[in-house]
C-alpha cells in the first residue's frame, strides 16, 4: 500500500470522530462515583456525628485535600492523554494536594501535644481505611482507564498511575465522610498508603490498556 | 517552517470540522515532515531506511485515530511529531533496540532534508492482506482504487453509512496490527 493510498482512506473517514478524552473521562467519573456511592450506602454510610464534625477544621480539611487530589489528577490525566505532554509537566499540579496535606500535618504537629501524636496518627480505623478506599475507588479506576484509551499518552504507565490518583482522590473523599479519624497525621499515613495501592494498580493496568 | 506549520494547522482545523478535502491535504502536508523525523531516528540507530515508510504509515494511522488528542489552539506539527516519535520508539523496541533517545531530541529538532520514499510500505501491504472480508474489500476499494464511500456502497450493496463504519473499524484493525508488530513476524 502506498502512503498516498492510505491517506485517501483516512480522508474518507474524516467524518468519523472519537469522542474527546475529556468528555469520556467525565463520564467515567460519573459512573465510578455512582458505583462508589452504592457501595458506600450499602456498607459504610456517613458517620453519625457528621454535623458536629463539620464544625472542626480537620474534617473539612481531609475532604478538601481528597477532592483537590481528585481534581488535580483529572486535569493531569487530560494533559497526559496528549502525546506531546509528559509527566514532568504535570508534577506541579499533582503536588498541590500533597503540599496542602503537608501544611495540615505541620499545623497539627505545631498545635497538638506531642503525647497525642501517636494516637492520632494510628487512629482507630487504619485497617478499614486501607480496604475501603481501594474498594470505593476501584470502579472509578477501571472506568477512567477505559476512558483514557481514547488518549495517546507518551507513557501509558504514568497515565495509568495518575488515573489511580484520580480514582483514589474520589474514593478517599467519600470514605472521609465515614471515618472518625480526622487528624492530618492519620490522613497523611493511611490515606496515602491506600491511594498508593491504586496508583500501583493504575500504572500496571495502564501499561497494558493505554498502549496505542 | 513557521508558514508551513500555520498552513497545516489551519487545514487540520478545517479537517476536524469534517472537511475531508482539507483533511487529505493536511495529511499530505504532514507526511514529508513525519518521514523526515522517522528517517532521522532510523539513521541515529544505524538502521537502513527501508522500513521508514511503514513507521510513517503507522504514524498517519495514529494521527487519524488520535486526532481528538490534538489541542486545536496549538500548532499541529509538534503534536504530529510527538506521535511520530512515539511510533518510532515502538518500532525500535519491536526490533529489540535499547531506546535511550531523549524524547524531545527529534521532535524539537530542525527538519533535516527529507529522505526519498524508499518503499511503498511493504509491511503495510502484508498487514492489509490480513484484513478480512468486508473490511478488506472496503479499504482496498477506497485506498488503492480511489473509490468514494458512496461508490463502494453501491458496488457492495451496502449503505454509505455502513461503508463508513466498516472503513473506520478497518483502520482501527490496521493500527492494532501495526502495534502488535505483526509485520515483524512476516
Amino acid at each position: 500500500m502506498k502512503t498516498d493510498d492510505l491517506i485517501r482512506a483516512l480522508a474518507q473517514d474524516a467524518a468519523t470522530r472519537e469522542p474527546a478524552v475529556g468528555a469520556r473521562l467525565l463520564g467515567a467519573v460519573v459512573v465510578g462515583a455512582a458505583a462508589a456511592g452504592v457501595i458506600y450506602a450499602l456498607t459504610l454510610g456517613p458517620r453519625p456525628d457528621l454535623a458536629s464534625a463539620a464544625q472542626t477544621w480537620r474534617f473539612p480539611f481531609k475532604v478538601a485535600v481528597s477532592l483537590m487530589l481528585f481534581a488535580c489528577a483529572f486535569g493531569a490525566s487530560l494533559q497526559l492523554a496528549r502525546p506531546n505532554r509528559c509527566f514532568r509537566e504535570t508534577v506541579v499540579t499533582l503536588a498541590l494536594a500533597p503540599v496542602l496535606l503537608a501544611l495540615g500535618v505541620a499545623y497539627e504537629l505545631a498545635t497538638a501535644p506531642a503525647a497525642d501524636w501517636y494516637a492520632r496518627a494510628v487512629g482507630t480505623n487504619a485497617r478499614l481505611c486501607l480496604v475501603a478506599i481501594p474498594a470505593l475507588s476501584f470502579a472509578s479506576l477501571i472506568a477512567a482507564l477505559f476512558a483514557l484509551r481514547a488518549g495517546a499518552p507518551r507513557s501509558p504507565a504514568a497515565a495509568g498511575a495518575v488515573a489511580g490518583l484520580l480514582a483514589g482522590g474520589l474514593g478517599a473523599a467519600l470514605y472521609a465522610t465515614h471515618c472518625p479519624d480526622d487528624s492530618p497525621l492519620f490522613v497523611a499515613i493511611w490515606y496515602s498508603l491506600a491511594i498508593a495501592l491504586l496508583v500501583l494498580a493504575g500504572a500496571g493496568a495502564g501499561r497494558r490498556l493505554l498502549k496505542w | 517552517m513557521a508558514d508551513r506549520d500555520a498552513h497545516l494547522t489551519e487545514l487540520m482545523r478545517e479537517a476536524i470540522r469534517g472537511d475531508a478535502e482539507a483533511y487529505r491535504r493536511a495529511l499530505e502536508g504532514l507526511t514529508p515532515v513525519l518521514r523526515a523525523a522517522v528517517a532521522r531516528g532510523f539513521a541515529r540507530y544505524g538502521l537502513g531506511l527501508e522500513d521508514v515508510e511503514d513507521v510513517v504509515q503507522e504514524t498517519l494511522l495514529a494521527v487519524h485515530l488520535k486526532r481528538q488528542t490534538w489541542d486545536e489552539r496549538q500548532p499541529v506539527l509538534p503534536w504530529a511529531r510527538a506521535i511520530a516519535q512515539n511510533k518510532l520508539i515502538d518500532s525500535l523496541r519491536r526490533r529489540g533496540r535499547r531506546v535511550h533517545v531523549p524524547l524531545d531530541d527529534i521532535s524539537g529538532a530542525m527538519a533535516a532534508q527529507e529522505p526519498p520514499i524508499t518503499t511503498d510500505g511493504l509491511d503495510a501491504a502484508r498487514i492489509l492482506s490480513g484484513l478480512k472480508g468486508r473490511q478488506r474489500d472496503v479499504v482496498l476499494a477506497i485506498s488503492i482504487e480511489g473509490a468514494s464511500a458512496r461508490q463502494v456502497a453501491s458496488r457492495l450493496g451496502m449503505t454509505e453509512g455502513a461503508v463508513r463504519v466498516v472503513l473506520h473499524r478497518a483502520l482501527k484493525s490496521l493500527a492494532t496490527a501495526f502495534r502488535n508488530g505483526q509485520h515483524e513476524d512476516g
